[in-house]
């Protein structure tokens, strides 16, 4: 029985030529990663571990981003344990305030993570680097700590559903679209403790930003592990910000599948989470009913990279935001605030009546900058819309890609692109 | 090793976000999570649950982001198991590695209801409801887990370990 590439690259870090679904290994990583939220409690267990040190310095990533910059005092005191253990550990990849950016829109922009890694990161969302062929995967902060001591992790070697991918997205179609449709098909638990192998023809039409996407919302289906082949633009990707060597696994022809979908990307329409599970989804058309909102968020790891905000700008380019809403947009990094500085997007946004803020996760958990009151609702190009995500417990989120979000914030209630005059 | 308590029960999908909400994470003091454990799907749990209590849930226990703050706030606020038909898996990792058992019956899960007092003998997995007089086998701990929990989290697991080699 063949390996699936999530299997492939497993056995690389365990030592072995073969694994199968269920088995306990212990693999070594290539990079650990933690947040301003996570990194304090993996600190404090560090240092109740009886040992000296991290087990590489050049293989840590610290990046405080969540409440970042500070929030409050006791957050300021979090990001302080952070960056005291980076200064005391000589960590290389600490990333403060100026430099920093959403982790998962970072890491690869930085070359940190490429193809055939495996990293665990002390984040949901760490699923996201799947996208340039590594077998990332998000873990808690006990794992991280005995990651940053011992360089190693335990994992069960995960089973895996193969998505077929055909066809060309439509316009207004992206990577939001794509993975929220999977994950209303699947649901919530689809994928629970297996690899989401995305194949065929149809990726090819996908860009990297758009893989990053999907990627990252592998955990919003259950999964372990979201995982793409390496086709010649990751490799553009990774020659473009890495310098590392890389790695590339393929799943052997005759690996075995949980389950095999079929997606044809060209049917695909812009599409919508509703309240409370990013399960809950709805086509463009097959919402009937006005949802009015008072608030679009654009950003997020899941959706704050520069084909984000260039669509974002498109949409909103000589429009405005209706009168009361607010639209906050948030570039995910330093570099694609920059970016998107040079290409005028910033101006556009400005003038459309957003505002532009410096990258932070804040408003998509409920941190800051962003916070929803009783009964308000925000279109959210974010990647989780549970019942009081982003503020008050009777607040509701809709998850949407970045032109039905910019839409939105026109109209003033859930709208796609093309709905604008 | 056993747990005995009074079962509070929820549904499928509890997310960490309803476990311990985003605001209260700029604490990381397992007394401060615990006050605020549940708060945002159950706004009577923290006053009411007593050491030694049991969370029953349905599938998807602990999904959504990886903050171990969740199952930290549950242990601390005095829960002595989690029993559910499925786990998240990060939330699963996490639960092992501080030490709070938590445990797969998916039909002890559906049968068990809120206020029923449950034992769990976590050597073997036997899940009973003494109230109903009813018994499941659950799914029963690998050894080295069974240790991790004994030992209150895998840090003080890996440095038993540390000290017995030295």
């Amino acid at each position: 029985m063949g390996m699936t590439m999530t299997q492939k690259i497993l056995a690389a870090h365990a030592g072995l030529d073969y694994v199968e679904a269920g088995q306990l290994i212990e693999a070594d990583l290539d990079l650990v990663l933690g947040n301003d939220i996570t990194s304090p409690v993996a600190i404090k267990e560090m240092e109740k571990m009886h040992t000296d040190g991290v087990f590489d310095k050049d293989k840590i990533a610290l990046v405080p981003d969540h409440f970042v910059p500070n929030k409050d005092i006791k957050s300021a005191e979090h990001c302080k344990c952070v960056r005291e253990f980076a200064r005391r550990h000589e960590i290389t990849n600490y990333f403060e305030v100026g430099e920093m950016g959403i982790e998962h829109a970072l890491l690869p922009e930085k070359g940190l993570t490429v193809a055939g890694d495996v990293v665990i990161g002390a984040d949901s969302h760490t699923c996201t680097y799947g996208a340039l062929g590594a077998f990332s995967t998000g873990v808690g902060s006990t794992d991280m700590a005995a990651g940053m001591a011992t360089g190693k992790a335990w994992f069960k070697v995960p089973s895996a559903i193969q998505f077929r991918l055909t066809g060309k997205p439509s316009a207004w179609v992206s990577g939001k679209d794509v993975i929220l449709h999977i994950i209303g098909m699947i649901g919530v638990d689809g994928a629970l403790y297996k690899s989401m192998e995305f194949v065929g023809d149809g990726v090819a039409n996908l860009s990297m930003d758009d893989r990053f996407t999907i990627a990252n919302m592998a955990i919003e289906a259950g999964g372990k592990n979201g995982i793409f082949p390496v086709d010649e633009k990751a490799v553009a990707y990774m020659k473009e910000h890495s310098q590392r060597a890389y790695t590339v696994y393929e799943a052997d022809e005759d690996a075995v599948y949980d389950a095999v979908y079929t997606i044809d990307l060209s049917a695909l329409r812009p599409t919508v989470a509703f309240p409370h599970l990013p399960e809950n989804t709805k086509t463009i058309d097959e919402i009937t009913e006005d949802v009015r909102i008072d608030q679009v968020v654009i950003g997020s790891c899941t959706n704050g990279r520069l084909d984000d905000m260039r669509i974002a700008a498109s949409v909103l380019k000589g429009r405005h935001v209706a009168k009361g809403m607010r639209c906050i947009i948030l570039p995910a990094t330093q570099a694609i605030y920059m970016q998107a500085m040079e290409e005028g997007l910033l101006k556009i946004f400005i003038e459309a009546g957003a505002v532009v803020s410096t990258p932070t996760c804040g408003p998509c958990l409920g941190g800051y900058m962003g916070i929803l009151a009783a009964g308000e609702r925000c279109v959210s190009t974010t990647n989780r819309n549970f019942v009081g995500r982003m503020g008050h417990v009777e607040s509701e989120v809709y998850l949407a890609s970045p032109a039905v979000a910019a839409a939105s914030a026109v109209t003033g209630k859930i709208s796609g692109p093309d709905q604008l005059d | 090793m056993k747990a005995k308590g009074t079962v509070f029960q929820y549904g499928d999908n509890v997310d960490t976000d309803v476990i311990i909400p985003a605001r209260y994470l700029n604490s990381s003091d397992p007394a401060e999570l615990a006050r605020h454990c549940m708060e945002d799907i159950d706004t009577t749990f923290i006053q009411k649950v007593q050491k030694g209590d049991i969370i029953v849930a349905r599938k998807n226990f602990g999904c959504g982001s990886s903050r171990e703050h969740a199952p930290i706030a549950i242990k601390a606020a005095g829960v002595s198991c989690v029993i559910a038909e499925t786990f998240a898996r990060i939330f699963y990792r996490n639960a092992i590695n501080i030490g709070l058992p938590i445990i797969e019956c998916a039909e002890a899960a559906q049968a068990i209801e809120a206020g029923d007092v449950v034992e769990i003998d976590f050597d073997s997995g036997f899940i009973t409801d003494v109230t109903k007089g009813k018994s499941w086998q659950g799914q029963a701990f690998p050894e080295f887990m069974q240790k991790i929990i004994q030992a209150e989290g895998l840090v003080n697991y890996i440095n038993q370990k540390e000290t017995m080699r030295r």
